[in-house]
């Protein structure tokens, strides 16, 4: 058993250097690392960070500085279904504050949680560019427009 | 693509158009032509989104009949659209686009977005069917200062805010000291509720390309950045893909067009802060940093990326260069007003009818363009109450200012600011105490923590509204408000805190009873605060449609055909869908 684990271990370490080796050495290219880094994974695992800071001749503080300052990054495994509720302005106007407390409610976590089956990954964003049809949700690649509470009990049953 | 036919069908497939299925209704057109053999005669063409939100909008161009727009197309209208129009020359009128989208382009005046939804965005060919790369032709006949004088005299000034004048900013790049130049194309576009830069880079990425390389050749730059938020995958994939293109045929990469000229443009994605839109912090980010602002001077232009003279230029600004130069100064100059010339791109959304992206020449009303173009509120008997305009460094206008001119200057005035180009209807049945709370919730969040009047103040700002909302404000919240705005603005660090109390303010300028409502009678004037709300039905208003019967998701509304509802209070949970789903004010 723990041979398999340090077998996981192994693979997922030379899977982190494979990311890594491109930018070796580069300045100027810790964002785009970690982006590539969480393209891979969907998170940046927090047992990149020192083989990152080796690479790029950076301190690993500095990793965390930018890792907690984007948005965009995320250290914890992410659920199967990411759901994207718009909170830009005009969502927001047409009810997508309630929106959100109603997938909230439902979901039983806040925005930036995970449920703890990892179905769902729930985040906010701003603006997806299609307010004409406001409010809108973004589950995955899908988009659903004019979204009331009951219709997003029915779109969530369909991601399991 | 093959040399242009006269038979094509437009599909609009930008983001918006693929939200509402534009893929499936392009697959459906597919496999409908090459059903019935008609794959070679016409041409599918996938262009970027024309601006309105009708669904999917596809055209249909053919010699005989012109161009016909239809709207809302799904899948399964596409074979009836194959059959008639089509084989048989008889469109269906049943699908066309209808006197909406007739008032919507009719009141526009497109320069920035002429080609969105027009073009392929994907060949450089179809862009140059239209006079692409003409103008960077034209720029590099003429001398770098001349290019620098025609965008000057042509009256330019930046599209990403603030307004300042492009062809003086060229001018200090150009006369800056350094070997190393760059320009850099800002697409953080952080306004909430502002699209138009995606638009523009999903419709028409060559424009901006070539707006680009011809502010590389004004000033002596050899590189360039285009610095896309990370939310944009459509944008980016299409820029990557004008960028090959364009190096391909010698526009792009070194000795362009046999001229000597050398400039290459690479992309950076964003990861998702507000704050890396300002200037600074986006070249911080650039760099590998922490996107935060540093205090200018020196500015950007003598000491932007790794130290070096920078041009920073927003998407929109890049976009205008192309017909600038193709077209002449003289004719950009004479549109708009004599401060602010050209047009501006607005993101109309909110509570009117036709939500989407309008162009219009500066120096129209906020009234013009609000019931020209955008058709009206989209409930017709719900009066407007304001507008928001710039997002969260914007402020809100009530509607007795609506015939405000659309400039710099006069927008200034009225304690908003023109910003990006958001532009939110808003009518009676939003909160502007709430409306303000959302947007200092957005800076709040997006404040980079260096100064503290932006760190703190914001946020104790935030805190009070909270309470007003809740319905525990009390009248020095309001004060508080004002005077902590003020010192905000003065005291912050960037351009984010100096703006961020703008919402605030404005609406304690302008609906300063609403506040008070909130605060002395515990009220809610538009019943939109949670905690204040308490919903019944006005029996005059009622027409006893029943509407709201139906939408109830708590079976809490009472109804029989031909009786006023009613509203059962210990099961209403006050999710508003009653309220909404009302065309008729009648609950409250
Ligand atoms: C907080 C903040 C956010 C900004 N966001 C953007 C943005 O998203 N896009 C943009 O073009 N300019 C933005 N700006 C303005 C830029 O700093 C800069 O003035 C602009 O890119 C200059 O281009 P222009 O002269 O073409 O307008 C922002 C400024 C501030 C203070
Ligand atoms: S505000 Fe939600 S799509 Fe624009």
């Amino acid at each position: 058993m723990s041979q398999e684990i340090q077998a996981d271990a192994d693979l997922r370490a030379a899977d982190i250097e494979a990311v890594i080796v491109p930018f070796r050495g580069r300045n100027g290219m810790l964002i785009p690392l970690l982006q590539k880094m969480q393209e891979r994974f969907g998170y940046v695992p927090p047992e990149s960070i020192g083989p990152i800071a080796k690479a790029l001749d950076v301190f690993p503080v500095e990793i965390y500085g930018i890792l907690t300052f984007y948005a965009q990054f995320c250290l914890e495994p992410r659920g199967r279904h990411t759901i994207r509720v718009c909170q830009g302005t005009a969502c927001y106007i047409m009810g997508g504050k309630d929106l959100l407390d109603h997938v909230q409610g439902k979901l039983g976590i806040q925005v930036e949680q995970t449920t703890p089956d990892r179905r769902f990954t729930l985040e906010r964003v701003a603006c997806l560019g299609c307010c004409g049809m406001a409010p809108v949700v973004m589950v995955d690649n899908d988009f659903y427009g004019r979204c009331t509470p009951a219709k997003m009990d029915e779109v969530l049953e369909l991601y399991k | 693509m093959a040399a242009l036919s006269s038979h094509r069908i437009l599909i609009c497939v930008g983001t918006s158009g693929v939200a509402a299925g534009a893929e499936k209704v392009a697959a459906a057109f597919q496999s409908e032509l090459e059903r019935r053999g008609l794959l070679e005669k016409f041409d599918i063409v996938r262009t970027g989104d024309r601006g309105l939100f009708r669904d999917v909008l596809v055209d249909v161009i053919t010699p005989e009949l012109g161009r016909v727009v239809y709207e809302f197309i799904q899948p399964e209208h596409v074979a009836e659209i194959v059959e008639e129009h089509l084989v048989h020359g008889r469109p269906v009128e049943k699908r066309r686009a209808g006197q909406d989208y007739e008032a919507f382009f009719k009141n526009q005046t497109r320069i920035v977005l002429a080609n969105c939804g027009e073009i392929d965005p994907e060949h450089i060919e179809d862009y140059r069917r239209v006079g692409g790369y003409q103008a960077l032709r034209k720029a590099m006949d003429m001398t770098p200062q001349a290019v620098i004088e025609e965008v000057h005299k042509a009256g330019l000034r930046g599209r990403g805010g603030a307004g300042f004048s492009t062809g003086q900013k060229w001018r200090f790049c150009r006369e800056a000291k350094g070997d190393l130049k760059y320009v850099i194309c800002n697409a953080d576009e952080g306004d909430p509720g502002a699209f138009m830069d995606r638009s523009l880079l999903e419709g028409d990425p060559h424009a901006v390309i070539e707006g680009m390389i011809i502010a590389g050749y004004a000033i002596g730059a050899r590189e360039g950045v285009i610095y896309c938020r990370a939310e944009y995958p459509l944008a980016v994939r299409r820029l990557t893909l004008a960028i090959e293109q364009a190096r391909r045929e010698g526009c792009l990469g070194s000795n362009i067009l046999g001229c000597g000229f050398d400039f290459d443009v690479s992309i950076m994605q964003g990861a998702g802060a507000f704050v890396c839109g300002e200037e600074t912090a986006l070249i911080a980010s650039i760099e590998g940093r922490r996107g935060t602002p540093r205090v200018k001077p020196p500015f950007p232009a003598h000491q932007g990326l790794w130290g070096q003279p920078t041009l920073i230029n927003n998407v929109e600004t890049f976009g205008n260069i192309p017909p600038i130069l193709r077209r002449g100064w003289e004719w950009f100059a004479a549109i708009g007003t004599e401060r602010s010339r050209g047009t501006k791109v607005f993101a109309l959304a909110g509570q009117v009818r036709n939500a989407g992206l309008v162009e219009v020449p500066m120096g129209m009303t906020l009234r013009e363009l609000i019931f020209g173009a955008g058709g009206g509120m989209s409930k017709r008997r719900i009066g407007l109450k304001g507008v928001q305009l710039g997002g969260p460094s914007g402020g809100c206008v009530p509607e007795s200012l609506l015939d405000t001119p659309i400039d710099y200057e006069s927008i200034t005035g009225t304690g908003a600011i023109m910003g990006s180009g958001g532009l939110i209807i808003m009518d009676e049945r939003t909160c502007m105490v709430d409306v303000a709370r959302y947007f200092l919730s957005f800076t709040v969040a997006e404040s980079c923590g260096q100064c503290t009047p932006c760190r703190v103040g914001l946020k104790r700002m935030h805190e009070a509204l909270e309470e007003i909302t809740a319905g525990h404000g009390t009248p020095e919240h309001i004060a508080f408000l004002q005077e902590m705005g003020e010192t905000i603005k003065s005291t912050a660090l960037c351009g984010l805190g100096q703006t961020a109390a703008n919402p605030v303010l404005t609406t304690l300028r302008y609906f300063r009873h609403e506040y008070d409502a909130h605060v002395h009678d515990k009220e809610c004037p538009a019943h939109a605060c949670k905690a204040l709300r308490h919903f019944e039905v006005i029996e005059s208003a009622c027409t006893k449609c029943g509407r709201c019967f139906k939408a109830c998701p708590a079976n809490a509304i009472e109804w029989k055909k031909g009786q006023a509802a009613r509203i059962d209070l210990e099961r209403c949970t006050r999710c508003q869908t009653c309220y909404g789903a009302c065309d008729f004010m009648a609950i409250r």
